[in-house]
């Protein structure tokens, strides 16, 4: 009974929690508003089901697992809804020549690259963008690995994926960020 | 034996591409730079795949120390939804 009344305590679950919970989903998914509304279902399900709170971990790990359990929804209906739908590029012949590139997707020559490599803000909103042009669930899988240098176990165990399936979605993704990159930066 | 060795310019990449988080295997690698001899196009593709991770580490440096905070107007509206409910 004491658990459910510090549980039931809304006000103070979101002062303490709201931020950290917010910063670990847009870390995540990388976007502002559904972080928001996971960080809203995962309280709104937290209060649903405050009962079942024991009292065995912090109120913070619990809520935090429940985040987690929404995160692994979300990437799952990203992945079956626009699965069929996807934009995705092909960068290889699925014909006669079968795995080789095709041939108006093959790497060109970057231009001065000494010139380009400057890390400054246009840089950093190139990558940006070229990274947000990607299909969303490639864009979260990168992210995670490149950006927030997650371990592979750590992703495959969130996102609920095949090892061999984060590879296939690595690749898939930087085949696609090079050419961005290239059309859009070094040979602009 | 040598057949076990050739792959296609895909297989090529994805090992590139899984070598630049230091993921890919000995073997791997061996059937890369074997296919190195015949493919300019993926010794290209491997050189800016090299180039692109610098450029993404830069980027993750100065994303990863970023702490993401709600508004206050965003708790405040959480908090009236959230009161609703309860």
């Amino acid at each position: 009974m004491a658990e459910e009344k510090i549980l039931l305590n809304t006000d103070k679950w979101i002062d303490n929690y709201a931020d950290y919970m917010y910063n670990y989903a847009i870390v995540r998914v990388s976007d502002s508003d559904l972080a928001k509304d996971l960080v809203q279902d995962t309280f709104f399900a937290g209060l649903k089901s405050a009962k079942n709170f024991l009292g065995k971990s912090t109120e913070r790990t619990w809520l935090i697992s429940i985040l987690k359990r929404k995160i692994i929804d979300h990437y799952r209906k990203i992945n079956s809804k626009k699965g069929q739908a996807e934009v995705r590029m092909n960068f290889y012949d699925d014909g006669e020549n079968e795995g080789n590139w095709l041939e108006e997707r093959v790497p060109q020559s970057w231009g001065n690259q000494s010139e380009k490599s400057i890390e400054n803000d246009e840089l950093k909103k190139q990558l940006s963008s070229c990274i947000g042009a990607l299909p969303e669930k490639y864009a979260m899988v990168f992210r995670m690995k490149t950006i927030q240098e997650f371990e592979t176990e750590e992703i495959c165990k969130e996102l609920d994926i095949t090892s061999s399936n984060l590879w296939v979605i690595i690749h898939r993704a930087r085949t696609q960020l090079r050419k961005c990159m290239e059309d859009n930066w070094f040979n602009n | 034996m040598f057949k076990n060795l050739r792959i296609t310019c895909d297989e090529a990449t994805m090992i590139c591409d899984k070598s630049q988080y230091r993921a890919s295997s000995l073997l791997s690698r061996l059937k890369l730079n074997i296919h190195f001899i015949g493919c300019k196009t993926c010794i290209l593709y491997t050189k800016q795949n090299v180039k692109l991770t610098h450029l993404y580490k830069g980027y993750s440096h100065s994303c990863k120390g970023e702490k993401h905070t709600l508004s206050s107007e965003d708790k405040e509206a959480l908090k009236k939804t959230f009161k609703l409910k309860s």
